[in-house]
């Protein structure tokens, strides 16, 4: 039995927002109130501290199996851990792809050495290629819990069709990288002022906007539960807040990195090089936007990880991607919480009960449920550096960066995966 | 002045002053260049590591003739028989040169930012030869020393510019540089090649669609090469660019009657120009390579031999060493 005592307990089920005791005895929450006492329990004491339900990542790279190099699922998992995440969803571009039951029975497997709950995410077409559906009942069985092509849209209109209705009767979500391949043509940031300046090959907005508008079309053609993938431009925020108003079952999720940097920090520099690339000022405050009205789902990291000397070149030669497990919730409290933009309550619901609902589940701190718990202050100061995450991959614009608020515990299971050293806080 | 410069990465991070610095140690180094006995040894001793990651023959020729003419040596990598073609990173590369001990790196490269990528991590000093559609900011200085010669000064000329910008690290450059000179820049060519964006790289930029209109008015009229290599999308017909787009003795006379033409080469004769232009009295395209010498010579001297901003230059000892 673990209890943790002198807590702020918010949690956005049920509008919550009290000081209260959570008894977790074993894998489930035992008792929810004031003033509990469980004699013989270990005590946890929370005082200072936000308890939450379990942070989900919607969206990460665990690139096991075939891209170890990279990243482990237990290297990854443990960085999410520090960065309070209980739950993540690992996107199927792994070698081979997870476009089957084995391979995602392999990745299950693995997974239980992990940190966190490892929930894996389906491939939508066999290797990804486009052409033919992958075994996504078959998945689906064996623990998928989305499918999707990340790294690559769903190629047709027509096989789109075809993954929305087989997913539509399965119940699952279809999340896609929105992108029009045939207007990225090779650039490797946004399209604008800075991409012309530095003479890099942009991406324009409407590549992403484009896309989106072809899914959210064929969500209403097959009533299937539709995503959008780390959405970065307004036009497809437009796109969700439409469909949503229609009763539609589409949602979104937005990057920390992408509510915070904008393509005018690029300056050649690698670990600012990302798909969907950084956005303009003006669609990073529409993204921001959507997050405090609500039409944003959830915040997701696309944690991203690459060897870093594969991102040691030039920068129209480095792989697309960045680091996210680890300043994610920082990154929520200093941009979007401590500015007025949302409310601590809002921050928490877009990392707990926001992508629960995308992937149909609940999510709430209540007597029987799952002991997933995310422990965190609003307060603790810390600096993030690289060179000391558990990850394998060093990718991150967030390097050295100052942060006030920081994940204390990781509860999984009722297990503390993982606890912050207090003492390196500046009281 | 230059002292605090180490690289040289582009123009845009360059003040006035710095501009006006380097073109007045340039003035010495052209009066040189007609010179009969071309050798000085200023820079003796040292070595320039020329690292050329894609085909160039005349900025390589000149930066090669440059450091031989300062009297330095120089180290040759050539993007066709180099290790790149065995998949040997551009870290890894300069990395190599940079163990064989050069006094700086001169590096042309297809990826924009390389050779600030090679600064961040090299201990030498940098030249940027040009970078993808980034800059060439040694083409920039050249063609303002050639309109400081021809047109008596720098500043507040009417700049049109004709051809693919949006892939022109000469363009940028020239606009970087020629913007903090007060010149109103008029941008003319095919519609998607010439961007709005490209309004922001400098103070006072128009965008026309005819060519007639872009030179009505012209002081300094810059022909860019069609770079059919950096081109993905579908080109335009050759037909309609010379139709629509080339620089003929017609079009010229809608310009001011003293109007500069320049075109940093290699020309297209009887694409972007006309061979009359081309070669005619208003042309500045061959003083543009003999300044391109004395630029370089300038810079090497300064950024490779470290010579401090007050120092007697080289090229006027020289001249009065022989009187």
């Amino acid at each position: 039995m673990l209890l943790i005592k002198n807590g702020r307990v918010v949690d956005p089920a049920g509008r919550t927002d009290a000081a209260l005791d959570v008894l977790l005895d074993g894998e489930r929450i035992a008792q929810v109130s004031a003033n509990v006492s469980a004699p013989g329990a270990e005590i946890f004491d929370a005082k200072g501290l936000v308890v939450a339900p379990g942070f989900i990542d919607l969206h990460c790279h665990l690139r096991e199996p075939g891209q170890e190099l990279s990243e482990t699922i237990e290297t990854g998992t443990r960085a999410a851990a520090r960065g309070g995440f209980t739950a993540v969803c690992c996107m199927p571009n792994t070698q081979p792809v997870n476009d089957s039951a084995s391979v995602t029975r392999g990745i299950v497997e693995r997974a239980a050495a992990g940190s966190v709950r490892v929930w894996p995410i389906g491939a939508a077409s066999l290797g990804s290629k486009g052409e033919a559906l992958a075994e996504i009942a078959s998945m689906k069985d064996a623990g998928i819990v989305a499918v999707s092509d990340d790294g690559k849209p769903i190629a047709t209109a027509r096989l789109m069709r075809q993954v929305m209705d087989y997913c539509r009767a399965l119940d699952l979500p279809v999340i896609d990288h929105c992108e029009d391949p045939t207007l990225i043509a090779g650039g490797v940031m946004r399209e604008g002022p800075t991409s012309v300046k530095l003479g890099l090959k942009g991406i324009p907005a409407q590549s992403e906007t484009i896309c989106a508008g072809r899914d959210v079309e064929l969500a209403a053609l097959t009533g299937a539960r539709f995503h959008i993938a780390h959405m970065s431009t307004l036009g497809s925020l437009e796109y969700v807040r439409f469909a949503k108003r229609a009763g539609m079952r589409v949602t979104c999720e937005v990057t920390p990195h992408h509510f915070t940097l904008t393509d005018e920090d690029v300056h050649y520099n690698t670990n600012y090089k990302m798909n969907p690339p950084l956005a303009s000022r003006a669609d990073r405050e529409a993204l921001i936007q959507g997050l405090a009205d609500g039409s944003v789902d959830a915040i997701a990291t696309d944690h991203a990880p690459h060897h870093p000397a594969s991102k040691d070149v030039e920068f129209d030669r480095a792989p697309f991607g960045v680091m996210g497990f680890e300043t994610a919730l920082g990154l929520g409290l200093s941009e979007l919480v401590r500015p007025g933009k949302i409310s601590l309550m809002r921050l928490v619901e877009l990392f707990t009960t926001g992508p629960a609902r995308v992937l149909g589940l609940e999510r709430k701190i209540e007597a029987g449920e799952p002991a997933d718990l995310t422990i965190f202050s609003t307060e603790h100061e810390w600096t993030y550096r690289a060179a000391e995450s558990p990850s394998k991959s060093r990718n991150t614009p967030f390097d050295g960066r100052a942060f006030r608020g920081a994940a204390m515990a990781t509860i999984v299971g009722g297990r503390v995966v993982y606890r912050r050293q207090a003492a390196a806080s500046a009281s | 002045m230059l002292d605090r410069l180490q690289h040289l990465l582009g123009i845009e991070g360059l003040t006035r002053e710095q501009i006006t610095f380097i073109l007045d140690q340039s003035k010495p180094f052209q009066e040189f260049q007609r010179h009969p006995l071309k050798k000085l040894a200023t820079l003796r001793g040292k070595t320039v590591a020329l690292a050329f990651f894609e085909p160039s023959t005349r900025t390589r020729i000149s930066f090669a003739t440059a450091a031989a003419r300062l009297g330095a040596d120089t180290m040759n990598l050539q993007a066709e028989s180099s290790s790149l073609k065995k998949g040997e990173s551009l870290l890894d590369t300069v990395r190599t040169l940079e163990a064989m001990r050069p006094d700086g790196i001169v590096i042309r490269h297809s990826s924009s930012g390389a050779p600030q990528f090679v600064a961040e991590r090299l201990e030498i000093p940098v030249l940027n030869a040009g970078d993808g559609a980034h800059e060439h900011p040694t083409q920039g200085l050249l063609d303002a020393l050639t309109i400081r010669d021809r047109k008596g000064k720098l500043d507040g000329w009417n700049v049109t510019i004709l051809g693919d910008i949006l892939h022109s690290r000469v363009a940028r450059s020239n606009m970087h540089l020629l913007g903090k000179f007060g010149a109103k820049f008029t941008l003319c060519g095919p519609a998607m090649w010439v961007p709005r964006e490209l309004e922001c790289l400098a103070p006072n930029v128009r965008r026309v669609a005819r060519i007639e209109e872009a030179l009505d008015g012209a002081d300094i009229v810059m022909v860019l090469r069609v770079q059919t290599e950096r081109i993905h999308e579908p080109a335009l017909a050759a037909e309609e660019y010379i139709l629509q787009y080339q620089l003929t003795e017609e079009r010229l006379q809608l310009a001011r009657p003293d109007a500069l033409v320049l075109h940093p080469g290699p020309i297209i004769r009887g694409l972007e120009i006309d061979s009359v232009v081309a070669d005619g009295p208003q042309s500045g395209i061959l003083e543009q390579v003999t300044n391109g010498l004395a630029v370089r010579m300038a810079l090497l001297y300064h950024l490779v031999g470290g010579a401090p901003a007050d120092a007697p230059h080289p090229a006027k000892e020289r001249s009065n060493a022989a009187d």
